[in-house]
């Protein structure tokens, strides 16, 4: 098999001060192929296509790295990407204020002695457009397009350095369904053309979708080689590789106790603050039971966070209307301390931008949002008491950190999802509001989240659960709401509920639209 | 016992052993002291005594109050993300407006002095409400109020100067405790019975703060620091204390910085107020999704960097016994690079008051040494810069070294 290899990296060992990243890594990708790489966060992902991209130069890592058939010694991103190999980060890095053809060309500008020939700048961006499938115009500044079209623009760019190796890290980590879709059908299209692929990627089903071949990396080690096409290797085959033992149950056991109705959302209507016209929240409803779990459905752009925001302190939209009741007492939710008041919490999906102050540490990342607790009337707070919270927080929900002065940002996702959990149940609210609590996050702390999620519901209080992933809503949640185009749809209990019913219902109102 | 933090338990290693290696990890705070303290070494030595002299030292502390004063609400400001560019030409129209008041109009100092404290919570509230409320950027808003007080203290003094103050007023910025061994005594009694008492009040804190943390299982510093640490501090107020109590006895601007720096850096690190600050400027969004009410917190920090403005020209002009329309000029970058030195982060979020001081008080020795040795103001500003270049640099470098061994 060696001699189709477009790729080789024998024997990989990377070592940090005191910890070994990676540890003789063997990789072989197959020209043409789609290769994924598979494991869980800290696995040593990211650490290998560092390596192999030159961002950790020749000599500072041990092993070979054989590209078309010669050893390559790069000693930076320039030397790889001159080699055909080119890397797209989970962060896409493109400039906000760059047309999408000077995005393209950035650091590979077309022209002559230092001038930019706008000519041949403009007529090539539109052929490598044509290429990715994207219609916008190439004059198009790269912050009015979506995240989706930012991937393609990323991939345009990408193919006019006459890639020959893509890597991918986690591309569709922020894209919906749709434009996840898109993504993976343009990666087919891709190999038809020659362009090999490694994607990285946490999530089983695209890896299944695409994938030709799936290497598990697990401790800096790499664990398997699979065949993607094999029929036993299914999403559970992969995982058992990834986490090293059998995880039969994706999800914890949990028998629910559910009692009174403890919110209920009426008539909740929102308009987009830029365009007050567009109505993104129409007229829904919504209740949430004691110790129930209650799952939001809907594609990108449904209108799920909107809501979830106008309900919690209005955060998001104007001319909001309609009625907030707690136990059946109207509540007032205008600001966020107000809403903190009535007794709500809403963990964000974007807990880098929206959630956590990453330079401060845990312990006042914890307290951030009930300091009221831990202060007297003067306005002083008790530090002391403060740490001894936020210890047992560090404890309980098992965040893997050297103490509770560590600083957040350097966290994994994971565990700064746990941080942000844990502010909101030291706030201790009666519902909570978790936006995709699991994005970014492996397997293993995900299945810590679903147990702690559990937990809150036994405790009786009311949780409402917004997510991407079916699988995890169908997993979790003892009722579902579907939401379309900013209507909510249906309403699914648990024992109704499947895949093919939720999807008919989130793309309800698009359907009828195109009639 | 519980221990957060475990890496620092006193027990593992010997007293010295745990000592430095709590000090390697806190070699920011520690790194900028002593930095300020070589400087002061340095001086005193070229200069063959004078800058430790009782007469210099009482110098050192009235000519750079208000370069202290302005910093204590800068760094606030800072940390919250904002800045503010006017403060210097705040300082002369307040200056100005005193001038007015006492000279002119013929009011007592004590009526001048609250009149114009309330001058400055107006002019911050001005300058806040655009701010935190109209969501225009502190750096125009305030770039607007450097020219706009700029002018309003040139109108208000017609382009002339205002002199004299009466003594009460005088007093704020140049005047001494009384003394209490009627200019007799080999040492002043008040200024070292003030001396003690700050340093029992420095003990009994600390002890009574390492008592409870131990109660609460919280970690605590090791010993041998902690122990260090206090007696430093102990003989460095008593060294101060005799200096100035063998020259004329306590500034009363000394109580009124002393008094500043005790509330505001309690307020910063223990009150809800200081929480809202550091968390709007670490993630503003992040705060506002907490509750914080981050309009309220950045408008409030207007009209605390206004008043303690007001302040200082209060102390400016009563050092000067004059109004002048170019006071203050260039006092906003003194007290700015007085923040960055003592290790403020410009995106806002990190710094602390005692940062800030110590950073103001490396500014103020070094105008202060320069001048005794004669080096003209010319090099002294090459210096500065220098200076406020190297310690920024630190950072970046110590920041790094960190970033390795996380």
């Amino acid at each position: 098999m060696a001699e189709d290899a477009i790729l080789e990296m024998r024997a990989i060992t990377k070592e940090f001060p005191g910890v070994k990243a990676l540890s003789d890594v063997n990789l072989t990708v197959r020209r043409g192929e789609i290769h994924a790489i598979c494991g869980e966060n800290g696995a040593g992902k990211s650490t290998l296509m560092n390596v192999l991209s030159g961002v950790y130069p020749h000599g500072t890592y041990e092993g070979d790295i054989v590209f078309e058939g010669e050893i390559c010694q790069f000693g930076g991103i320039t030397d790889s990407e001159k080699a055909g190999i080119v890397i797209i980060h989970q962060e896409l890095a493109l400039s906000p204020y760059l047309s999408i053809a000077e995005n393209i060309f950035i650091g590979n500008e077309r022209g002559r002695a230092g001038w930019i020939d706008w000519g041949a700048t403009e007529t090539l961006a539109r052929t490598y457009l044509e290429r990715v499938g994207l219609h916008d115009n190439p004059a198009t500044k790269a912050n009015e397009l979506g995240v989706g079209k930012q991937q393609l623009v990323e991939i345009a760019k990408a193919l006019s350095k006459d890639v020959t190796l893509l890597i991918l890290d986690e591309p569709t980590a922020a894209l919906n369904d749709d434009d996840s879709d898109r993504l993976l059908d343009l990666m087919l299209e891709l190999k038809q053309q020659g362009v090999t692929s490694i994607l990285i990627s946490h999530k089983l089903n695209e890896i299944k979708k695409v994938a030709d071949t799936v290497t598990i990396i697990r401790d800096g080690q790499t664990i398997e080689t699979l065949d993607a096409a094999s029929p036993e290797v299914n999403e559970d085959r992969i995982i058992k590789g990834m986490v090293g033992r059998d995880l039969t149950h994706r999800f914890p056991e949990h028998t629910p106790h559910i009692g009174e109705e403890l919110l209920r959302i009426e008539d909740w209507t929102v308009h987009h603050p830029s365009d007050r016209a567009r109505v993104v929240v129409d007229h829904a409803d919504l209740t949430v039971r004691a110790g129930e779990i209650v799952g939001i459905a809907g594609l990108m752009g449904a209108g799920r966070t909107e809501l979830a925001m106008s309900v919690f302190g209005h955060s998001w939209g104007v001319d909001i209307s309609g009625t907030v009741y707690k136990r059946g007492e109207p509540v007032n939710t205008r600001s966020v301390p107000a809403a903190i008041r009535a007794g709500l919490a809403y963990a964000t999906e974007d807990r880098k931008t929206y959630g956590l102050n990453l330079i401060d540490d845990i312990a006042r990342n914890v307290s951030a949002a009930g300091l009221s607790s831990l202060s007297n009337r003067l306005g002083w707070v008790d530090g002391n008491r403060e740490h001894v919270v936020a210890e047992q927080y560090r404890r309980d929900m098992n965040i893997k950190a050297p103490s509770v002065s560590s600083i957040v940002g350097k966290l994994s996702g994971g565990n700064q999802q746990k941080v942000v959990l844990s502010k909101w149940m030291f706030a201790d609210p009666d519902v909570l509001i978790l936006d995709e609590p699991t994005r970014g996050i492996d397997v293993g702390a995900k299945y810590e989240i679903y147990t702690i999620i559990n937990r809150l519901a036994d405790e009786g209080k009311g949780v409402i659960v917004i997510s991407s992933e079916l699988p995890e809503l169908l997993g979790l949640c003892d009722r579902i709401y579907t939401l379309s185009e900013g209507v909510i749809t249906a309403e699914v209990t648990r024992s109704e509920a499947s895949p093919e019913r939720l999807m008919q219902s989130m793309t309800k109102i698009r359907e009828e639209d195109h009639l | 016992m519980s221990s957060t933090q475990t890496e620092a338990r006193p027990e593992k290693g010997g007293l010295i052993a745990s000592t430095v290696s709590y000090m390697s990890g806190q070699l920011r705070q520690i790194g900028l002291f002593i930095a300020l303290i070589v400087i002061v070494l340095f001086f005193q030595i070229v200069t063959q005594g004078i800058t430790l002299s009782p007469r210099n030292v009482s110098n050192l502390i009235v000519q750079n109050s208000y370069i202290l004063i302005l910093a204590i609400g800068m760094v606030m400001v800072i940390i919250a993300g904002h800045i503010d560019l006017s403060v210097g030409s705040v300082v002369a129209v307040i200056g100005a407006l005193a001038g007015v008041l006492n000279n002119k109009l013929g009011l007592d100092w004590g009526t001048t002095v609250v009149l114009c404290l309330i001058a400055g919570a107006v002019i911050g509230a001005w300058q806040g409400f655009w701010i935190a409320y109209f969501h225009i950027e502190s750096f125009i808003v305030t770039l607007g109020g450097m020219l706009l007080f700029r002018g309003l203290a040139q109108i208000l003094l017609h382009n002339t100067q205002i002199s004299p103050f009466d003594d009460g007023f005088r007093a704020i910025g140049s005047g001494f405790l009384p003394d209490l061994g009627g200019g007799t005594s080999f040492l002043e009694p008040l200024t070292m019975i003030l001396g003690v008492g700050a340093v029992v009040a420095l003990v009994g804190m600390s002890v009574r703060s390492r008592r409870s943390r131990a109660k609460n299982g919280l970690a605590l510093e090791p010993l041998g620091w902690f122990t260090l640490k206090t007696a430093f501090m102990a003989v460095l107020i008593l060294g101060i204390a005799w200096l100035l109590a063998s020259y004329r006895g306590t500034p009363v601007v000394l109580i009124i910085l002393g008094v500043l720096v005790v509330v505001y850096s309690a307020v910063m690190a223990n009150s809800v107020f200081g929480r809202h600050v550091y968390a709007l400027g670490g993630n503003k969004r992040a705060a506002q999704l907490s509750g914080v009410k981050t309009d309220r917190v950045s408008f409030l920090l207007f009209v605390n960097i206004g008043v303690l403005s007001a302040l200082a020209g209060i102390v400016f002009t009563a050092q000067l016994n004059l109004a002048g329309p170019s006071a203050g000029n260039g006092f906003e970058l003194d007290a700015i690079a007085a923040v960055f030195i003592g290790g403020a982060a410009v995106s806002g979020g990190i710094g602390t008051i005692g940062g800030a001081i110590v950073g103001g008080l490396i500014i103020g020795v070094l105008n202060n040494g320069m001048t005794i040795m004669g080096v003209g103001t010319e090099w002294q500003e090459f210096i500065k810069g220098l200076v406020l270049l190297a310690a920024v640099a630190f950072d970046v470098v110590n920041k790094r070294r960190g970033a390795r061994q996380g």
